[in-house]
């Protein structure tokens, strides 16, 4: 994609980001932030890409490195998240 | 534009819906598992469409972080939730930082000026993040400090750092020689030394600031780290994390009378110096009456507002504060929790203690909707928490705390204060809550006190 293209798609997913997350009430905000924390080790696709077409091993073994982060930030993010909102929605199902 | 565009439009979206049904906590669950699953396509659809599928080095990778993942997400309790959040931001960084090093080493021969400019930003983000988030993990994990620690000539090293990190971002950007690795190496150093200097001084009730920071950092490192290697699935979703990191900061800085550059330029809440003397303007209520024992008021109240802050996380008291609704509730009291925006260490994090002992969310009040009400109820119960019930935010001008917006604990007719002692908060101020008339002390470990209360 065209640099001018990736800055408008920034733009946009901010603005919208933007609206969609103001909305969320202050109840949610810590698995908000973990929710969005495991989101941005969307990181692990481009460290997935470089590494596999990485040609020396320096390379590799860094975007090695790169993929064990991003999957730990991926899958520890979503599952605390998953647990902490679990914890909301118990109360929810006692209340009724 | 091609088909990994548009999927990857798509999966921008769905990405959004899930973070949109987050804000009810109805539909929050499924939210979380939408974003989770269109990650989960996404990372297929990179496999795939880059046919790197049947590479078995990359499933090892994963396969060794999804496990160190899953049982961290499993071992670790709510109390930790906020370094456990710090430290997920700091992964992320890092991982930004290091696909920006590969990119330069692989192909920085090849690369037009946007993707060098780029890859140097990436770089820079991504180990500030890494560093910084660290840092306050260690800090609020008590593995290190949590006063502020302040080196002779702090911000000027900071500044210098940073000047060269801005010099070496142009020499990388400009530089066609084979210096590049020695250039990306170095600038990877100084910000990882940036984000230490710049965690380092940061005390502990500024962190729920620094994290929310921090937190828009990791999805920033990210989304530059796409202009890089060109793929908008990365731009938008780090973008998309950029900006709710960025919302969590404004409404902690508002919330805490602090502007986004005090912080940046570490400026102490405690540096502003207040000399007057902050007197107790207590509405003198029930003058005549001896002062009533905690057991009798308790008994007569009939309507409670429970206010938590970082001392009843630090006593893990949150147990014993359902215990004591429990109690008084079934006396036929009506119970309900007034949470300040900044109480606890990071955004939220009351409501979470308070939702792990079962305490139903609809009994949780933010402050906003809660402070008309302190007028009109018997009793407040302070647990742990001083600034952001300190009545002198709205008259003593001049202190750090002034204009701060607080609760409004002093309003109702009894306030029972739980706190370790009557030492000033974070902002140092003294709170002259503690010497009003209607105001009882109980002193100590709020686990201890509290257990009195509940019996």
């Amino acid at each position: 994609m065209s640099p001018i293209l990736l800055i408008l798609v920034f733009i946009i997913a901010t603005f919208l980001g933007y609206k969609v997350i103001s909305e969320v009430p202050t109840l949610l905000h810590t698995p908000l932030m973990s929710g969005t924390n495991a989101i941005s080790g969307v990181t692990l696709l481009g460290a997935l890409v470089s590494t596999a077409f990485a040609a020396s091993n320096k390379s590799k073994t860094l975007g090695f490195i790169a993929i064990v982060l991003a999957t730990i930030n991926l899958v520890g993010g979503f599952a605390v998240t998953d647990r902490m909102l679990k914890m909301f929605k118990k109360k929810e199902a006692v209340n009724k | 534009m091609g088909v990994y565009e548009i999927v990857a439009i798509i999966l921008s979206l769905l990405v959004l819906l899930g973070i949109k049904l987050m804000s009810s906590p109805k539909t929050a669950v499924y939210g979380n598992q939408i974003s989770a699953l269109s990650m989960l396509s996404a990372i297929i659809l990179v496999l795939v469409y880059n046919e790197i599928i049947s590479m078995p080095l990359l499933w090892v990778a994963i396969l060794i972080g999804g496990i160190i993942g899953y049982i961290i997400a499993k071992k670790v309790n709510m109390i930790q939730m906020p370094q456990m959040v710090a430290l997920l931001n700091g992964l992320g960084g890092g991982t930004s930082a290091i696909v920006a090093l590969v990119e330069i080493f692989e192909r920085y021969e090849n690369m037009i000026y946007f993707e060098r400019i780029t890859s140097q930003l990436a770089l820079i983000v991504g180990g500030i993040t890494l560093s910084g988030s660290l840092i306050a993990a260690a800090k609020l994990d008590r593995k290190i400090p949590q006063k502020p620690v302040v080196l002779k000539g702090h911000s000027i090293l900071l500044n210098i750092s940073l000047i060269v990190l801005c010099v070496l971002a142009i020499f990388g950007t400009l530089n066609n020689y084979s210096m590049i690795d020695i250039i990306s190496i170095s600038a990877l150093f100084i910000s990882i030394l940036f984000g230490i200097l710049f965690s380092i001084r940061v005390g502990g009730a500024d962190m729920p600031i620094t994290i929310s920071l921090l937190n828009s950092c990791s999805g920033l490192a990210g989304a530059i780290c796409g202009f890089t290697i060109g793929d908008p699935l990365l731009v938008s979703v780090g973008a998309i994390v950029g900006a709710s990191g960025i919302i969590l900061t404004q409404i902690m800085c508002k919330a805490m009378n602090r502007s986004l550059m005090d912080v940046l330029k570490g400026s102490h809440i405690a540096d502003k110096t207040f000399t007057g003397e902050i007197i107790a303007v207590s509405v003198e209520r029930d003058t005549q009456e001896e002062k009533k024992s905690v057991h009798d008021i308790l008994q007569e109240s009939k309507k409670v507002i429970i206010v938590p802050g970082y001392g009843m996380a630090l006593a893990q008291a949150q147990y014993l504060v359902k215990q004591l609704t429990d109690k008084l509730e079934s006396e036929g009291k009506d119970v309900k929790f007034a949470i300040h925006p900044v109480a606890g260490r990071m955004p939220g994090h009351m409501n979470v203690l308070l939702a792990e002992v079962d305490i139903p969310y609809e009994k949780l009040w933010d402050m906003d909707n809660i402070n008309p009400e302190f007028e009109e109820t018997d009793l407040t119960i302070v647990i742990g928490a001083c600034d952001v019930v300190n009545p002198a935010a709205s008259y003593a001008e001049g202190t750090p705390i002034y204009g701060m917006p607080v609760l409004d604990v002093d309003k109702s007719k009894y306030v029972i204060v739980c706190n370790m002692d009557t030492k000033p908060g974070y902002s140092g101020v003294e709170n002259p809550l503690y010497n009003m008339n209607n105001v009882t002390m109980l002193l100590g470990n709020a686990a201890e006190t509290l257990k009195k209360l509940a019996e």
